[in-house]
């Protein structure tokens, strides 16, 4: 076989195009188009005649493109018509076929170029952004809505509580995550230890590592990291979990046998997690208690009974509260965003992905803008 | 001329054997699906797979098209061991081929028109005009309207998905197409559209066609061959009449069900397709009994 090629004689008519060679995709057809197109360019309004006599082979690619050359112009094209074989000559049966098929077939393409001004096309993008992120929150904050009105029904009948889901979700996203949690916390306590070594020894005043440890890690660091870490982990499998069911019909399969999503997918995941966040949190705080005061120990001699005198003079309850009390309302966010994400999945498993990423990065937006709401509304009351 | 890789494979005139399969085995741990199977399959025929579920119907799919590794045995495709050749070798068969799989497979982030559109870009240094040409007449070719192509996949319905994946599987002109249960889930109208698009695209543009199927009105529509899986080997294979005569106990139990008689009733008396056939409407043929 040979490379596809072509011959052009003008005739007294018009043209005449005889194809040389392998008219298939494999055989350089491609770098024939645009020579192609612009004989086509050159006859419009003429007669043409496609001589097949020497063509090897012939595939769809090729009678796509001999159909398009032969019908490139309207008065070509309409002498045609449903006549497939207008202006071709020595066609075989398989030929035939394929130029059928291409004529049957054949559609109007132009390639789109984006035109237009850059700086409008980035305005455009800004004000779709815009919109975009002000609907997505009031979707949220009916989901909220949803979502209360659904806590309200379970607990006034608590028949409809699923315990045994809600026991399993504790144990996913806490049990589980125990060993994770406190490694991190126990690590973080012993680094914000170590920076205040460095920096209060300048002073001469190492043992206020003891306060820094304290205050730090009991109201913020304990339950930011935690509710940081854990969003990343359960907030991101709630949506995918629940996208995947959404993408597989199992959740109109259970609107369909009456089974509220709602009760059984939303609810225990949100109940399980208020539950267990605060837990972890409360481990997460002693695990960083204790890596600051083992990095205090050892490398600024504080001797653990020191430690624990002086943070039992100095750290009040408060601290310890404050941290605690901020566990389930990011516990709540977290839950509420990751279910409402898997809720949006639609269509493809590309969507499941983007809702998976939308949802971490919601949560922990969500986290820390409650964090900031918490320490503006804790220095106003002084505490 | 730059001599391209794919060219130094033969092609079977009609009639020659195309896929030649000998000695297969194949399994997954310590589980056996096919033991010791031949197969041949010649160029321009269409032929059907069928068997109970479990058979191996969709392995012996993937066995071919090199997705699945077998134990032992050989598998030729145009007249080369494809088992036992280099990635790049593989790759130049691969171009040829072309496969629908059950649901499309088709990529979700991409339009039909870009599917049918990647292995163009994939194979070929192709205009982007040209490769817009070429797509959208595959796509209408299969029976898509031409407004599917800026569609994207999860917009489509499961029929729709199933010409869309066609369309994809036909971009590069394939000499052999492999269907993955074509008409599963298409309404019968739908599904005997589909069987009388591949006798038409097999046609016109002289396809080999692998079918797995369970529909019994697409082997007698479309198969020109039948091939029948049952314990881990090619139980019968031939044509429809010859297979129903086997005395097998899967395949007696297959024609002679209540779904089997009525699907051969109905093609004792309607026109079938397995002559001429480039006429896309109009094909008449009487059947001989």
């Amino acid at each position: 076989m040979s490379v596809a090629g072509f011959d052009l004689h003008e005739t007294q008519k018009g043209w005449c195009l005889h194809t040389t060679g392998s008219w298939s995709l494999g055989d350089g057809l491609v770098d024939l188009d645009n020579k192609l197109r612009q004989f086509a360019d050159r006859t419009k309004g003429k007669e043409l005649v496609i001589d097949l006599s020497e063509i090897e082979s012939l595939d769809t690619a090729g009678a796509l493109m001999l159909q398009r050359t032969m019908r490139s112009c309207p008065e070509r094209d309409e002498q045609a018509g449903e006549n497939a074989l207008y202006g071709f000559e020595q066609v075989s049966g398989g030929q035939r076929n394929l130029l059928e098929a291409a004529s049957n077939n054949l559609q109007p393409c132009e390639v789109e170029h984006h035109r237009g001004s850059a700086f409008i096309a980035v305005l455009e993008r800004v004000g779709r952004g815009t919109e975009d992120a002000l609907h997505e929150f009031l979707r949220l904050v009916s989901y909220l809505g949803e979502v209360l009105v659904g806590l309200w029904t379970v607990f006034s009948h608590p028949k409809r509580l699923r315990v045994p889901p809600i026991v399993h979700h504790m144990e996913e996203s806490g049990l589980n995550a125990t060993l994770i949690v406190g490694m991190m916390s126990f690590l973080i306590g012993a680094v914000i230890a170590f920076m205040g070594a460095t920096v209060l020894a300048q002073f001469g005043a190492e043992i206020f590592v003891v306060e820094l440890i304290g205050i730090t890690v009991l109201r913020e660091f304990g339950v930011l990291l935690t509710a940081i870490l854990i969003a990343g982990r359960s907030g991101s499998a709630f949506t995918a979990s629940i996208g995947s069911m959404k993408l597989r019909e199992e959740i109109d399969a259970m609107e369909a046998m009456g089974i509220d999503p709602m009760d059984a997918l939303v609810l225990p995941r949100l109940i399980a997690m208020v539950f267990v966040l605060p837990a972890l949190t409360f481990m997460a705080t002693m695990m960083g208690l204790i890596g600051g005061g083992l990095v205090a120990w050892l490398s600024m001699d504080i001797t653990p009974a020191l430690f624990l005198t002086r943070m039992q003079d100095i750290i009040v309850v408060s601290n310890f509260l404050v941290g605690m009390v901020k566990a389930p309302f990011f516990a709540f966010a977290i839950s509420i965003i990751g279910c409402y994400q898997g809720m949006r999945v639609e269509g493809s498993a590309e969507a499941l992905g983007r809702h998976t990423t939308i949802s971490v990065v919601q949560s922990l937006f969500a986290v820390i803008l409650l964090d900031a709401m918490f320490a503006v509304f804790f220095m106003e009351l002084n505490i | 001329m730059s001599r391209k890789p794919q060219r130094t494979l033969k092609t079977p005139k009609p009639g020659e054997p195309i896929i030649e399969i000998e000695g297969l085995k194949t399994g997954f741990g310590s589980q056996v699906i096919h033991d010791d199977l031949d197969l041949t399959i010649n160029k321009g025929e269409i032929i059907g797979i069928v068997g109970g579920s479990g058979t191996g119907k969709s392995v012996l799919l993937k066995a071919i098209i090199g997705l699945v590794k077998p134990r032992a045995g050989e598998i030729r495709i145009f007249g080369e061991n494809v088992l036992t050749m280099s990635e790049k070798e593989h790759r130049a068969i691969d171009r040829r081929l072309g496969v629908l799989f059950q649901d499309g497979a088709l990529f979700s982030a991409m339009t039909v028109a870009q599917n049918v559109m990647a292995p163009m870009r994939e194979h070929l240094d192709i205009s982007t005009r040209l490769a817009t040409e070429i797509a959208s007449m595959k796509i209408t070719l299969s029976g898509l309207p031409f407004s599917a192509a800026t569609k994207y996949p999860s917009e489509l319905s499961g029929g729709m998905r199933k010409r869309a994946g066609l369309a994809r599987a036909l971009a590069l002109d394939p000499d052999i197409v492999f269907l993955d249960e074509p008409t599963a889930g298409l309404d019968p109208i739908g599904a005997a559209q589909f069987d009388d698009l591949i006798v038409n695209l097999k046609d016109s543009l002289g396809l080999t066609v692998f079918m797995v199927t369970h529909d019994l009105d697409s082997l007698h529509r479309a198969c020109d061959r039948i091939a029948v899986l049952a314990e881990k080997k090619v139980r019968a294979v031939g044509p429809l009449d010859e297979v129903r005569q086997t005395d097998h106990p899967w395949i007696r139990e297959y024609f002679s069900g209540p779904r089997g008689r009525a699907a051969l009733a109905s093609a004792d008396m309607a026109p079938s397709v397995q002559e001429d056939g480039h006429d896309g409407g109009g094909r008449q043929k009487q059947k001989v009994e």
